[in-house]
């Protein structure tokens, strides 16, 4: 059974197109994660999705049914938005009955549900009060809260950590990751953090101006990107992209070295300047000039004293190096 | 807390302009409220003095409330006043909801136009207007007033509460219809709430004019029966002589419950401003 199946999906407010011809299935109980640059239309898929916004054209199906006529509220859908939207005259307990209450379930069945996730999210202590009163992380939480009370087939969140602290970020997504398993339910999921996408996702989708470019698993996308755009928004620190011609190929064309496989040494291929160095303690990062526009990125595993206006030699394993066109498609 | 404001001398000196602002705002009522309290022989000879054994007198309120229906015309006011204002934020704020809220054709035109009344004043179209109301058989009610005084607060307050709705969170909206609210209830549940301190703006904008307005009930209203307060002291002050005990009695009374209004409206406005509502 398919969560979601969307058909040739288009979106354009007047003139101007947002989504373009978006096709996309997310399988029951699949975690899929939009990544792409900000405003390349995650939101709004999302937004189309929930039945926020109407699609200009195309289907949206929903476990089988298409629900292009279907208000949010029946789609069976919850959403958790960035800035946690939570309703400020309502207590945690309100919000989360809110959805419930509008749906008619019975009283009983209600507290059931509240008591549940209120333990899965340990929100038990702060049931009474109001959003004004709690943290941000807390915030969240409810509003996790409130997607989980809703039972919903499909999970849509909105980039929910973007607003949290590193610290709290890192737990909320390990919380988030526990939930998926727990409650097998679908999940899309909108982000910029690399490490999220990376870590949560069954399947990535890359979106670039309205258009999915492409769909795969994490290491699907790392280890063989299809085009160039792709190649550099997957992975941390992002692929060099060298021109060809500095390592005696044709011009016009671009070879992709991931900065975890150049090797820094005496000798190598592409010889540069250091020109500056970010120590993490665990590796070190190298910005190396080599003449093209941008520095070439090398991560080196482990601390390493290099200064800046060093030269240096830059050796890789051409297995692991990606070559595209100037149109920016692979080779 | 800022350095600026802990600093004792800036605490001073805040708080002494503001209370000799106090002061000069308060000072015309003060001395309406004492004068209302004398004969006329000492309003006229120590108008700043308070009434003392000798000048004091209830001559004032005395006539005023022997002369004609006051608390009829209280009453009017107050009717004309509160549905008014009601009316006024009712429908501002539907229209302000729609224009901030729904894309559809024509929406930035549908707001300019809304907001033209602003520039134009409604006295313009006096005649027009009692011409409708002669042909609707409503002058000398009280809907004759309240229609026009809801028209003339609605452009500002249409244009007030759309900037402040446009400034509530989408996501909010959104989670509600998520939840399955219709748009009534987000309009009524989540909107409205956020926007009180807006609201209770265009009220007290609204409130004083309606209130001290003789122009309409004069026009459209005449009629002892539905006599504003303003208009019924007005027959205090004749081309000649005017009688100022009756006068400042008179107004002395219609204080008090503009006042009690505005109390309501500024409790709303500091605690919709600091519940901290949003985020
Ligand atoms: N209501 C709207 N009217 C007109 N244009 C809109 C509207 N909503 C979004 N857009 C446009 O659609 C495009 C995509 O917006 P969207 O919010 O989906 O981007 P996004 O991928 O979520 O970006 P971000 O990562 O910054 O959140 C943007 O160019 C935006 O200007
Ligand atoms: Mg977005």
């Amino acid at each position: 059974m398919t969560a979601l199946k969307l058909t040739n999906v288009c979106k354009s407010f007047g003139q101007v197109e947002v989504l373009k011809n978006i096709d996309l299935t997310v399988e029951e109980s699949e975690f899929v994660v939009f990544v792409g640059p900000s405003g390349c239309g995650k939101s709004t898929l999302l937004r189309v999705i929930a039945g926020l916004e109407d699609a200009t054209s195309g289907t949206v199906e929903i476990d089988g049914e298409t629900v292009n006529e279907t208000p949010p509220a029946m789609r069976g859908i919850a959403m958790v938005f960035q800035s946690y939207a939570l309703y400020p005259h309502l207590t945690v307990k309100g919000n989360m009955a809110l959805g419930l209450k509008q749906a008619g379930h019975p009283k009983d069945e209600i507290e059931r549900r509240i008591a549940e996730a209120s333990r899965m999210l340990s929100l038990e202590p702060y049931l009474e009060r109001r959003p004004a009163e709690l943290s941000g992380g807390q915030r969240q939480r409810v509003a996790i809260g409130r997607a989980i009370v809703r039972n919903p087939k499909l999970f849509l969140f909105d980039e929910p950590l973007s607003n949290l602290d590193a610290a709290l970020r890192m737990n909320t997504r390990v919380e988030i990751a526990n939930l998926h398993r727990q409650l097998s339910a679908s999940m899309i999921y909108v982000t910029h953090d690399q490490t999220e996408a990376m870590t949560l996702a069954d399947k990535i989708a890359v979106l670039r101006d309205g258009r999915v470019e492409q769909v795969g698993s994490p290491m699907e996308l790392y280890n063989n990107p299809a085009n160039r755009f792709v190649a550099e928004f997957i992975g941390s620190p992002s692929m060099n992209l060298v021109p060809a011609e500095l390592i005696g190929r044709s011009a016009g064309e671009f070879v992709g070295i991931r900065p975890e496989y150049a090797r820094l040494g005496e000798a190598g291929d592409l010889k540069g300047t250091v020109v500056h160095v970010e120590k993490l303690g665990g590796d070190t990062n190298v910005l190396i000039d080599i003449g093209a526009d941008k520095p070439f990125t090398a991560r080196a595993f482990g601390q390493y004293e290099i200064e800046p206006g060093a030269q240096i030699g830059i050796d890789y394993d051409p297995a692991k190096c990606f070559s595209f066109g100037s149109d920016g498609a692979r080779l | 807390m800022n350095k600026a404001r802990r600093n004792p001398f800036n605490i001073a000196a805040m708080h002494g302009a503001l209370i000799v602002y106090t002061l000069i705002a308060l000072f015309p009522v003060f001395v309406i409220l004492i004068n209302s309290f004398k004969t006329r022989k000492a309003i006229f000879r120590e108008p700043l003095s308070l009434p003392d054994a000798e000048s004091f007198s209830m001559i004032g309120y005395q006539t005023v409330m022997k002369q004609g229906d006051f608390f009829l015309y209280f009453q009017n006011s107050m009717i004309v006043t509160v549905a008014s204002l009601f009316f006024i934020l009712l429908f501002g704020a539907m229209a302000a909801f729609a224009l901030s809220e729904y894309r559809f054709r024509g929406n930035t035109l549908m707001g300019l136009y809304l907001a033209l009344g602003i520039m134009i004043p409604i006295r313009i179209g006096t005649v027009a207007i009692l011409e409708m109301m002669v042909a609707t058989g409503l002058v000398n009610t009280l809907w004759a007033l309240i229609l026009v005084y809801t028209a003339q607060g609605l452009p500002l307050a249409v244009f007030i509460l759309s900037e402040f709705m446009r400034q509530v969170s989408d996501d909010l909206k959104n989670a509600g219809r998520i939840d399955g609210l219709s748009e009534y209830t987000i309009f009524f549940r989540l909107v409205l709430p956020l926007v009180r301190p807006a609201m209770a703006t265009v009220a007290v904008f609204n409130m004083i004019p309606i209130w001290n307005d003789l122009w309409f009930p004069l026009i459209l209203a005449p009629a002892e029966e539905t006599k504003t307060l303003t208009l019924g002291s007005q027959v205090f002050i004749g081309q000649f002589v005017t009688d100022w005990n009756a006068v400042l009695s008179a107004l002395s009374m219609a204080i008090l419950p503009v006042m009690v209004l505005y109390v309501i409206f500024s409790r709303q406005l500091i605690r919709g401003i600091t519940s901290g509502a949003v985020k």
